[in-house]
Formats: structure tokens, sequence, C-alpha cells
């Protein structure tokens, strides 16, 4: 045996280590995939030995391999062997294969459940921690599950590596079983406050990431993490809270409010570069909540841009970047205040750096008013000249685009310049943003009516000189705009100067050379063009001239008919035929214009791009039915469709009249004529040599009229955006003569003595009045189409499943699955082991969940807005620096006490007393095991009741729970209303905050008959402060029913709703249940009256509150005051109090020895405070409350119920 | 969250790649394939080494990596590049820094650390990085906590080892002798890049 082992190591010695594989690699250069082959096949002779060394050295060297690109997953079990091998040294070598390899379909994982279960809780801490980092890597839902409950355990380990290390570990355990969040998240809030700063700063990550991703059930956190942020020096830890309120300010504003001074102190104070930037950063997005909330907030904007404009300049080129990204987050809000840092923007964009460039281009998008937008388009018209690489300059193309188009062409105040800008863009080489180019064109051509004229010689032009464009034909290549040219020539031909010039453009032979989708719009808009011809010519009478451009069309047609494109084939087939006809008639002598041109008749809109989804589906209609069954064999059928799609998206969707008449053809082109006579703006965008309607009268106000541009627009691809620039300034400043004396003349009026208002003169955007009418054409919508915006929320997020509500208290069943038999000796497969007792303990909770489903529900809101109201008070209440440091213990006392305690009883002996755990929620089945187990087993029963007292929310008294061992009385909060011999009627009634004030009353029915109880139907005499909420539709007068029967000894519970107009003071009503009763002699109709009783007490609700918000409400003065005093009580304090919280709904703030204060509040929002003291025998409420016939009602019920004691 | 760490040297060869989340490759069945990840290794190196030495440090995510939400964030020490692929929560400077303290425990556990150090040692490499992330999330920041922890595990495993252990140290060490003296020039003298700094990490 020693012998083997001997010789084993021996072995060893001369196998391949991991150096010296990667040294074998090193010198294998040539054949190394050779040399690595050969090397698996050693690792897998070495993985077939019995030593768990040499398996170990196989795995190591695997890892390596696995790194540079081999597939190691075969090794996959021979990895899980290593990671349980009983030393250390292999262990880590197994671990660290299996995060490297493992993910969720390697089917081994499901073997290392009870390996990992061991080495968690291994007595050294790195088997441990080596363990918990391995998992992190690999953990899947079934591992997230079973290790969930041993991954808690660790969170409370002595060794702080082990609990930094576990609680880090919790974050990737929820996104793969979301059911645990719930029960460990008391625990992981713990953590925060670790003595330890790693743990500290753990719990701190992991609840910024989950807070991340579902920020607004975390806001209840908010307290804590400021007191975190306030006290904590490690800058980690306040770089995540920061982080973190920057995602919680946009859900609660007031939150902000008191955030920005600690942070613009932090701004101030710290030397930390990366801490300024996110404080620099929260505050902006504070800023931004509050938009509209805080009048003096500039300072704190002037602030970060102060802040951000040294970033900037700074000689980092990492702050520099940051400060940018930054910037633009202001810009969104806060325009005005960056606008003032365009000069620094600007330089950013001579950058050697591209990322700093991009985000400086970013910034710009957001800066450009109506006043400078020429003067940034000019610069960045420069630095696409400059540039060098395609990708920047496409990017610079599409922002200009990008900042020129936004929000409906806002800033743009002479489409002449931006036409002449896209024209220019033309020239750029080898872009591969064409289309970008020519969807501008088309969109600005169809919607800005007044600029058609201009636009369409620009494109005549460029169908021009097509050649320099069509140079590269790649797709999506510059020679796109040559679509939009033929197409805005086409359209709106009526334009056209020399209609023959282009039409002879469009019909040369390189146009074939073209991409298909081109050459079609180029036939379509060839016969447009004949149209229009046509149409000239007859009406000058010149039938010569029209016959020649037929004949033009009937020669050069036939180059595309000979297309490869069909889509250009079938176009130019149809209309060759059409111009033969037409040449026919023509010979004939015979007028076709007007029936040419009605093909094309009509007006044309744009459609929102929404517009087709939108459109509702009509009834009856299922679009995914299939018409025709599919055939069984469906080869290459959607690849032919698909380019044709391709192509029709690009083109604009028409919509035209199928016939429009002649006559109505004549009428409104007419009328069009007409409308840009009386356009004054029109005349402005034309400033084509033939001025025709220069001299209609009216119009010789208009400022600019002496424009001569008829120089460059002759002259394609010139650079004349440059003009419109020193036009508009003139244009600019005519304007503000113009207004100057309009002013004077105001002036003189004013003299004169008409008083008007004057404004002051400054050149805002809003003076500066567009060249043209920006006659944006709306897009058009299908009627009736649904308004809203259906959000995409991706249903795969796996950030999904941990939208939790975390305030919500914990049931029962919440809990984590706890492996029972843990110490398997036998060597089962773990599979086997663990099914069946997840089986169990997932069935047994949902049973119960669904019986108290309800009640739950309603008692979860009751909490959560329990919880929502802690907060409304922290946020209320001022200045944080007020914030009292003596009262800390007392805050935190009364937050963590309730929590532990409903940790307590899960992580002891949860299953024991699942099933009787709660008395009061299941009274109905175990009523009568109550009461037997009552006088069993009194001590039992005592610990139970206890247990009641708390999670009815009771903050049973909490700085001392463990001091006095005295036991509670046992207490039910279920009291009478009516008995007879078949049925015992209890009831409980609590508020809930929901709606408008409502009490729920839950009434516990017991049969005590032999009979069989039904049709029990409950019914009340409404008074005017209360009523019964009954079912929709039935009158006052009405019973409701009960939904449950009753066999003989059952008893069930009911619920039902009351509304409550004032409850200052206590009401009854007096009501009737009837029922049959039926056993073996026959039915009888039964009834029994009652007197339900509303004390003033079941209208409050327990809310937890902290002392500095008790002292605050106390201090605010207008609460009223009562006191009682009740002798001869002899009960301890602690019990007393507790009486108080359960009986009454109150919860305890404070106590010190024998006096307590104590908050309640009422549903309709009543704070009731209470001063509690305690003296021999005796004891004094001293009460305070909004409103005093309420406090001295309840004070009235509270004497009752301590003269009990 | 980090997503992936990764370095590598001035022509691309991988030092170390720790992938903290699976890239899901169409069509699924090879969910964490090693091709996409030599995939993303051969990408980011393409956007990192093009870039100048004194440019900023942050990359927006080239497509592998998943998302806009994602950004590149590097550090270029003599042969190496060490890069993180981080998502929205994680502070810039923050992750810069902590490349810094990686690369200094780094030096620290090696002594004098140099790219040879990482091509035969990336067990060792992994298991530092494993004390300061862990599954993507930042662990520990403090150096000095680091190497405490790391020089602990070395002396447990050096006591595993034990008399065992004794002749395959001697091997090893005789197999080194036959080679040229490892050269130990490339180390990473230029550490001083201005660093942004956070004064708890120091």
């Amino acid at each position: 045996m020693a012998l083997k082992m001997v010789k084993g190591s021996i072995d060893r010695m001369f196998d391949k280590n991991l150096q010296d594989l990667v040294r074998g690699i090193r010198n294998h250069k040539e054949d190394e995939a050779k040399y690595i082959s050969q090397c698996i096949d050693e690792i897998k002779q070495e993985l077939k030995q019995d030593n768990i060394a040499v398996k170990a050295n196989a795995v190591c060297k695997l890892t390596y391999l696995q790194m540079l690109g081999y597939d190691i997953s075969w090794a996959a079990f021979n990895v899980v062997e290593v990671m349980s091998a009983p030393k250390f040294t292999f262990k880590r070598i197994g671990y660290l294969a299996a995060s490297q390899c493992f993910h969720e379909g390697t089917d081994v994982i499901m073997l290392t459940t009870n390996q990992i279960r061991k080495d968690l809780s291994s007595p050294s801490q790195y088997d441990t921690g080596v363990a918990l980092t391995g998992l992190s890597c690999f953990v899947t839902p079934d591992l997230a599950r079973d290790l969930a409950n041993d991954i808690m355990t660790l969170m409370s380990h002595t060794k702080p590596y082990i609990r930094k290390k576990a609680v880090l570990i919790m974050y990737k355990v929820f996104l793969k079983y979301p059911e645990s969040l719930r029960p460990a998240f008391p625990r992981l809030k713990e953590k925060l406050e670790d003595p330890d700063p790693g743990v500290q700063s753990a719990a701190v990550n992991v609840i910024c990431e989950l807070a991340r991703r579902n920020p607004k059930n975390y806001l209840s956190l908010a307290p804590l993490f400021f007191k975190l942020m306030t006290s904590s020096t490690n800058n980690w830890v306040l770089i995540k809270i920061i982080k973190l309120f920057g995602a919680l300010t946009p859900l609660e504003p007031r939150l902000g409010k008191k955030l920005i001074e600690p942070l613009t102190n932090l701004i101030h104070s710290t030397s930390a570069m990366s801490l300024l930037y996110e404080c620099v950063n929260t505050v902006i997005a504070v800023l931004i909540s509050l938009s509209s909330g805080m009048p003096n907030h500039s300072a704190s904007i002037q602030l970060c841009v102060q802040k951000l404009r040294i970033l900037i300049e700074d000689s980092d080129q990492n702050l520099k970047y940051l400060g940018l990204l930054a910037m633009s987050k202001i810009l969104r809000t806060h325009p005005k205040s960056v606008q003032a840092h365009k000069d620094l923007v600007l330089q950013c964009l001579d950058d050697k750096d591209e990322s700093i460039r991009l985000r400086a281009l970013d910034l710009l998008y957001g800066m450009v008013s109506k006043k400078n937008l020429m003067e940034i388009v000019k610069k960045l018209m420069m630095h696409v000249d400059k540039a060098e690489g395609t990708a920047y300059r496409d990017e610079l193309l599409t922002k200009i685009i990008d900042i020129c188009s936004q929000s409906n062409y806002q800033h743009i105040t002479n489409f002449e310049w931006y036409i002449s800008i896209l024209v220019e863009l033309t020239r750029l080489e080898g872009t591969r943003h064409g289309h970008l180019i020519a969807a501008q064109m088309l969109d600005v051509a169809i919607r800005v009516k007044a600029i058609r004229r201009f636009a369409v010689s620009q494109m005549s032009a460029l169908l021009d000189s097509a050649h320099l464009v069509a140079s590269s034909t790649q797709r999506n290549g510059i020679c796109e705009v040559l679509y939009a040219a033929a197409w805005i020539c086409g359209e709106f031909s009526e334009h056209l100067q020399e209609p023959q010039r282009t039409l002879e453009a469009m019909l040369r032979p390189r146009v074939t050379t073209l991409p298909g989708h081109i050459q079609a719009v180029y036939v379509q808009n060839v016969v447009k063009l004949y149209a229009a011809i046509l149409q000239q010519k007859e009406q000058a009478g010149d039938s010569q001239a029209a016959q020649e451009a037929t004949q033009l069309l009937v020669e050069r047609l036939p180059q595309f008919v000979q297309s490869a494109d069909l889509e250009v084939q079938e176009r130019a087939s149809c209309i060759l035929q059409l111009v033969k006809h037409v040449q026919k008639l023509q010979a004939k002598d015979m007028p076709v214009a007007e029936e040419v041109s009605a093909l094309f008749a009509g007006e044309l809109n744009p459609v929102a791009p929404k517009a087709q989804k939108k459109v509702p589906v009509p009834e009856g209609l299922d679009l995914d039915a299939w018409i025709n069954e599919p055939l069984s064999d469906s080869e290459s059928e959607d690849e032919a469709p698909k380019a044709i799609f391709h192509d029709e998206e690009q083109r604009p969707a028409k919509q035209r009249p199928p016939e429009a008449d002649e006559q109505e053809l004549a009428r409104r082109r007419e009328a069009r004529k007409q409308e840009q006579a009386n356009n004054p703006f029109y005349i402005k965008s034309s400033p084509s040599p033939q001025k025709r309607y220069q001299d209609t009268p009216g119009v010789d106000h208009i400022p600019v009229v002496q424009i001569d541009l008829s120089v460059p627009l002759k002259v394609p691809g010139m650079p004349m955006s440059d003009q419109y620039v020193k036009l508009e300034e003139e244009r600019r400043h005519q304007q503000r003569l113009e207004k100057d004396r309009k002013r004077k003349k105001k002036r003189e009026r004013e003299r004169r003595g008409t008083r008007r208002h004057s404004s002051l003169h400054t050149e805002s955007d809003e003076d500066i009045a567009p060249a043209q009418r920006v006659d944006i054409v709306t897009e058009e919508m299908p009627e009736n189409a649904l308004p809203s915006d259906e959000d995409d929320k991706d249903p795969n997020d796996p950030y999904r499943a941990l939208d939790i509500d975390l305030d919500k208290p914990l049931a029962d069943s919440e809990k984590l699955p706890v492996q029972k038999h843990r110490n398997a000796e036998t060597s089962k497969s773990p599979e086997k082991e663990d099914v069946p007792v997840v089986e169990k303990k997932s069935k047994k909770p949902k049973k119960k969940e669904k019986q108290h489903k309800e009640k739950e529900r309603g008692r979860g809101k009751k909490e959560a807005a329990g919880r929502g109201e802690d907060l409304d008070f922290w946020l209320s209440t001022t200045p944080p620096a007020a914030a009292p440091a003596p009262e800390e213990p007392g805050v935190k006392a009364s937050v963590t006490a309730p929590e532990e305690e409903r940790e307590e009883p899960q992580g002891e002996e949860q299953a024991a007393d699942e099933g009787e755990q709660d008395p009061e929620k299941k009274p109905s089945k175990h009523k009568k095991k109550k009461h037997k187990k009552d006088k069993e087993e009194r001590p039992k029963d005592k610990k139970k009741s206890r247990k009641k007292a708390s999670r009815e929310g009771a903050a049973e008294p909490v700085e001392n729970g463990a001091l006095d061992e005295e036991p509670l009385p046992p207490m039910s909060s279920y009291c009478l209303l009516a008995e007879n011999s078949y049925i015992k009627m209890t009831y409980d009634i609590q508020g809930s905050l929901q709606e408008d004030s409502r009490v729920t009353v839950s009434m516990v029915l017991e049969n005590q008959s032999s009979s069989f109880l039904k049709s029990m139907e409950l019914n009340v005499l409404d008074s005017l402060n209360a009523r019964l909420a009954r079912p929709e539709g039935s009158s006052v007068h009405d019973g409701v029913p009960v939904p449950f029967q009753l066999p003989p000894g059952i008893s069930n519970e009911a619920q039902f709703v009351f509304t409550i107009q004032s409850i200052v003071m206590a009401q009854k009503l007096k009501g009737t249940l009837s029922f049959i009763a039926k056993n073996d002699e026959g039915s009888t109709h039964e009834k029994l009256d009652f007197k339900l009783h509303f004390p003033c007490t079941s209208y409050l609700i327990t809310t937890p509150c902290y002392s500095d918000a008790f002292a605050k409400l106390l201090e605010s003065g207008d609460l009223s005051m009562s006191s009682i005093k009740v002798d001869g009580i002899s009960m301890s304090f602690q019990n007393l109090l507790a009486k108080i919280c359960f009986h009454h709904h109150f919860s305890v703030v404070e106590r010190v020895d024998s006096c307590a204060s104590m908050y309640s509040r009422s549903i309709q929002g009543h704070h009731v405070c209470l001063l509690v003291k305690k003296g021999e025998k005796s004891v004094s409420v001293d009460g305070k409350c909004n409103d005093s016939t309420l406090l001295s009602n309840l004070l009235e019920e509270m004497k009752g119920t301590l003269a009990q004691c | 969250m980090i997503k992936a760490i990764l370095i590598f040297n001035n022509h691309g060869k991988p030092r170390l790649s720790k992938f903290y989340q699976p890239y899901v490759s169409t069509p699924p069945p090879p969910i964490r394939s090693e091709d996409t990840q030599q995939q993303i290794i051969r990408e980011t190196f393409h956007l990192v080494s093009k870039r100048d030495e004194n440019v900023c440090n942050f990359l927006e995510g080239g497509l592998l990596i998943g998302g806009s939400d994602n950004k590149l964030i590097y550090r270029h020490y003599a042969t190496l590049y060490f890069v993180f692929c981080v998502d929205s929560s994680e502070s810039e400077l923050g992750i810069l820094d902590l490349i810094q303290v990686f690369v200094e425990t780094l030096d620290k556990c090696f002594e004098n650390v140099c790219e040879l150090d990482l091509i035969f040692h990336v067990d060792k490499v992994h298991n530092i990085l494993a004390e300061m992330v862990m599954g993507g999330m930042v662990l520990e920041t403090n150096m000095n906590e680091i190497v405490t922890q790391i020089d602990a595990q070395n002396k447990l495993e050096k006591s595993e080892a034990g008399l065992a252990g004794a002749p395959a140290r001697a091997v090893s060490a005789v197999k080194n002798m036959n080679l040229p003296e490892i050269p130990r020039n490339i180390n990473i003298g230029d550490i001083s890049i201005k660093v942004p700094n956070l004064p708890s990490f120091k």
C-alpha cells in the first residue's frame, strides 16, 4: 500500500503540470493544434487514474485549455470528482474549473448539490469560501433552491470572510430562485449594519443591484441608506449608495429634497474624483425629478455644471469623457445652463479621442437652437470634410441629420439651407447612410410644401449629375439619394423648370447600373414627368414637342424592360405599352395629356410611422388563422418576397383616389395656385429666376426679397450652405431692424398717450421668424387607432421575477426549503434524496396559502401602508442634520425588533408547529382543537399567543422582550356576537387604509347543532354613518349571502366590509343572520339577531412610528389632549402594553422604565399618540389626537380594557 | 455588475478570461460556448488595441459583450491589457481603481509581476481575482486584506502538500533549471499612471 503511494507520487513527478503544458505550447508554435490534441490525449489518460492528485493536475491543465478556446465539457464529471477531493488544494482546482466551464445546461451540476452543501458547512473557512466563489459562477435554479437556506445560515457566520461572500452570493440566488428573496431579505437588511465593513459593503452591493432593477420596492430602505451615507467613510459603499439614490429619486421627489444638501456637502468636501462624479450624477437625477418642485435649485445646477466643466477641462481623458457624459444628462432638463458651455463642447469635437468626440456630438444634439443651428451644422460639416475613417464620418452624418430633424424640424428656420446641406452630404464617398439622406429629402419635400419648388430644382440638378453619385452602387450607399431625387422630381414635376432635360437625365443608359429598387422608382417617375410634359406642351399647342417626348420614351424604355430586376421589368413593360398607345393617339392628333396625368392625380399625405400598427383589428378577423393550410414543403419560400417587401417599405405610401375626374383635378390645381399666390412666404422660397409671383400685390412688406440665389442653384454639389448662413444673418438683422422700427412706432404711439405693453428686447429663439412658413404636415393616423403605446417590456427579463414587495410581512408559507435528512451516509444519488423532500414542502404551504390568501392580502396591504407612513414621516422631517443622534438607538430598536421576532419562529421551530402556529389565523378548523389544547398544554399556547401578538404587528414591548420572563396571558380579539342552539357567532373588526374609510368584519360562524346549516344570509340595518358593502346591483334591504355551508360541528370564517363615514364615535348596527337548518327530520328556516358593535378602536390601524417623527408630531401643536387614570391594576407593565397594543392597535414608540409612548393611526388618518405611565397600582394614560371626540371615546374604551387587568 | 474580466497581451493572446454571465449564442444549445468567449476576446482586443495610449479608458461595448448598458473599462500595462466589461451600476472611475488594485495585488503576490507570471500561473491569478470579485460583484477592495487571505490559502496548500509534495517540487526545480532564465524585464513598471484616487484604497 505504502509502496503504491510512493510509486504514485513518483509517477506523478513526470506528468506534465500546468507549467510544462504552457511551456510545451510555447515551444510548438508551428504545430500548436497538434501538440494540444496530443496533450488532451494525455490528460484523458491521467483522468482515468485513481490518484486524485493526478486528476487535479489534469483538470488544472484543462482549465488553461478552456481559456484558449478548447471545449472541455466532456471532463465535467472529472471536475466534480476533483471538487469533492478532501484537500483544499484540489478542491480549489475543481471549483475553479467548474466556475469556468459549467453552465445551466451542464447536467452533472445536479450531482454537486450535496458536495457543495458539505463544503459550505466545512469547518475550514477556505473550503466554504472556495465553494461560495465557485457556486457564484454556476448556480442554477435547482442549486439555488436547495442551497438557499444553507447560504442564509452562512450570512450569520462568525467569520466576516464567510459572511461577506454569503451575502454577495445571495444576489445570484435571488436571480435564480426569486422565491427566496422575501424570506432572506430581513437578514440581508441586517447586514447593512454589520460591524465588518466588508460585509456591510457586500450587503450594500447586493441591495443596490436589486434596487436598480425594481427601485420602488426598496424605497422604504431610504432612511437606512441615508444614515449609512452620512456615516460611512468607505468610498465604494458611498458610491454605491449614491448611485442607488439616483435610481430612487425619480420615484420619490421628496427624497431628492432631503438629499440635495448632504450631496452638495460631499461635492465640496471630497477629494476622490469618482465620488465627486457620482455625487454630481445623483444631484442631476434629483434635479431632474424635481424639475418643477423646487424653486431655488439653480444654485445646485450651477454647482454641477461648474464641477463638470472642471472635469471636462481636465487633461485626464477619462474625466473629460465622464464630464461630457454627465453634462448630457443635465442637458435633457436644463438645456440653458449647458448651452453656456457650447465653446467647450465644440472644442471637444476636435479632440483626438473618438469616444470623447462622440460624447460631444451627443451633447450638441441638445444644444442647438434656432439661433445657432446653422453655425453648429457648419462646424460639423467642416469636421465631415476633415474626418478620416468612415465610421466617424458616418456618425457625424447621422448626427447632423438627427440634430436638424429633431422634434419635427423645430430648429430649422430655413429649409432651403437644409436641403442644400443634404445635397452637400451626398458628396460623401463611401458612406453607408445614403438611405438616411434620401429619407430626409423625401420627408422635407413632402411635408414642407413651400420648399417643393426649391427641392425639385436641387433634385433635378442631382439627377443631372447622377454619374457623380452613382459611382458606388453598394446597398445603402450614397446612390440611395437618387431614389429620393427621382421620386421628388416626378411627384412634384409641376415645379420643374426644364422637365425635358430632367427626363433625359433619367433615361440615360447609365441608370441601368443602379440598384433595382432605384431603377423602379426611376421608371415610375419618368412617366409622371412625361405626363407633366405632355400637359405643358399640349397647353402650349406644341404637339411636335409632345410627340418628341413620347418618342424619347419609346426609344429608351426598352433598356429597362431588359432589366434583371422583376419590379423594374414589370413596370417598364407596362409603361412602354402605355406610351406606345399614347403615341398612336398622338398620331391621330388627339389630346392625351389630361388622361395620362389622371394616372397620377391626387394629393399625397405623409403617414405616421406607427399608423400601420395602430389599425385596430376588425372584429371577427383572426390574423393567425390560416387562409390556406400551408403546404408541407415550404422551401425557399421566404427569400424572394423579403426583398420585395424591403423595397416596398422604403417607398412612401401613397393614397390616391382611384379616379379623380379632370374637372376636379383642374379645380384643385387652380386652388393650389391660388393658395400659393396668397401665401406670402411662398415667394421667398422660390428664388428661381422666374419669380412668377413677385409682382403679386401685398407682398412687399416681406423683409427679405432681394436674395439672388439663381447662381448657386445651377451648379449642383457646390457648397452653398454657407451662403445661407450669411443670408440668414442678414435676414435676422433685417427682422431686428424692422422690429426696432415697429417698436419705435409703438413707443411713439405710447408717447402719444396710448398705453401699450412693451416688452424688453432680447433676441430669444422665439423672435426668429422662420424664412419659410414651416407648414409641416402632420402625419396621418388611421381612424379609431388605439392611443396607448403598449410598453414593450421584455417578458424574458430575468430581473422581472425579482419585482417583489418586500414590505409585506412574511407569511408562514414563505420559507426557504430546508434539507431535512442532511447526513445521508449512503451515497444515494442526490436527486432521489432531494426531490421528495422538496415536494412535501411545497405542497403543504400551498394548501395553507389558499386558505389564508384573502386574509393575508388584506393584512399585507395594511402593513405596507404602514411602512409607507414611516417613509412619509422620515421624508417630511426637515433637514437631515436635525436627525437627533441620541434617539437613534430607539429608532433602530423599533425597526429591527419586529423583524427579528418574525425571524425567530422561522429558523427554529418552523415545520414543527407549522400546523397550529397561528390559531387566530385559522380559527375555523382548529377552533375545537384549540380549546382542547388550551387545557392540555397551557404553556405552549402562551407561547403561541405571544407570537400572535407580534405577528399582529403590535410591536410587543421592544427593548426588553427577553428581560421580563413573565408570560403573557392568551389574548384573542374575537368577541362573541350572538349565539343560539344552532350557531355561535364571534367577530373581529379590522380597519384597512385602502380607498375610503372601510373596516372589515371577520365573522366566525360555528355550527353548534347536529343539523346541516345552509343558505346563510347576513343582513344589517344600515345607519347613516355605517353601511354594509353589498354586491353591486342589490338594494339596501338585500342580505349578503355567506359563501359557505356548515356541516355539524364545523366553523368557518366570513368577511364583510362596512363603509364608515365618521369614525369619531362608536357605532352599533342591528342585524340578522338567517339560515336553513337541515337534519334527518327535515329542514327549518331559522334566524339569529345580533348587534354589531364598532368601537372606535376598530378604526385604528397599527402603525409603527419613529421616535423623532413622534416628537415632531407632538410638537406640532395641532393635537388636542385628554387623559384617564385607572386604579387597582396588578398586571405587569409589559403585559399592560401588550394588551393595549393588541386590543387597541397601538405600537410602542419608546419605553423608558414604567413609562411608554405609543402611536396609532386611524383609517381616516388621525394621529393618536399616547403616553402611558404606571404608578403604584394605577395607570394613567395621556392621549393626544387630531380629533378630541375620537380621543375621549378611545380613552373610554381603553379604560374598559384596563379595568379588567 | 461586472460581466467579464479579460486579460490579453499586445497581440491579443488571452492570459486570463473570466465570464460572469453566460453569453447566449443563437441557436440556444451551446450557451456559454468557448467559441463565443473567444469571439468576445478577439472583438474586445480589436476594439482596445487600436486606441492610442493617451485617450480615455472607456469604450462603449461591442455587440457581443451585450447591450448598450455595458461599457468596457480597460488599462494597459506594459504588454498587457486588463479589460473589465461592466454595466451601468458600476462607477467607471471606481472600476479603474479596482484594476489598479488588482495589478498592484498581483505585483505584491508575484513580487514584481510580469507577463510570464500570468502565463505560467494563470490558476494563481484566478485565485487572487476570486478574492476581489465574486460572481461579478466586487468583494474586497482592500489590498492588504486580499493579500492576507491569499497568503493564508497558500500556507494551507503547502501544509497539505507536506512531505509528499517535496519530490514534485524538486522535479519542477530541475525542469526549470534546463530553461534559459525566465526574462523578468517585461514588468509593469509604469504603474504610476495617473489614478484619480479613492483614498480608501490606499
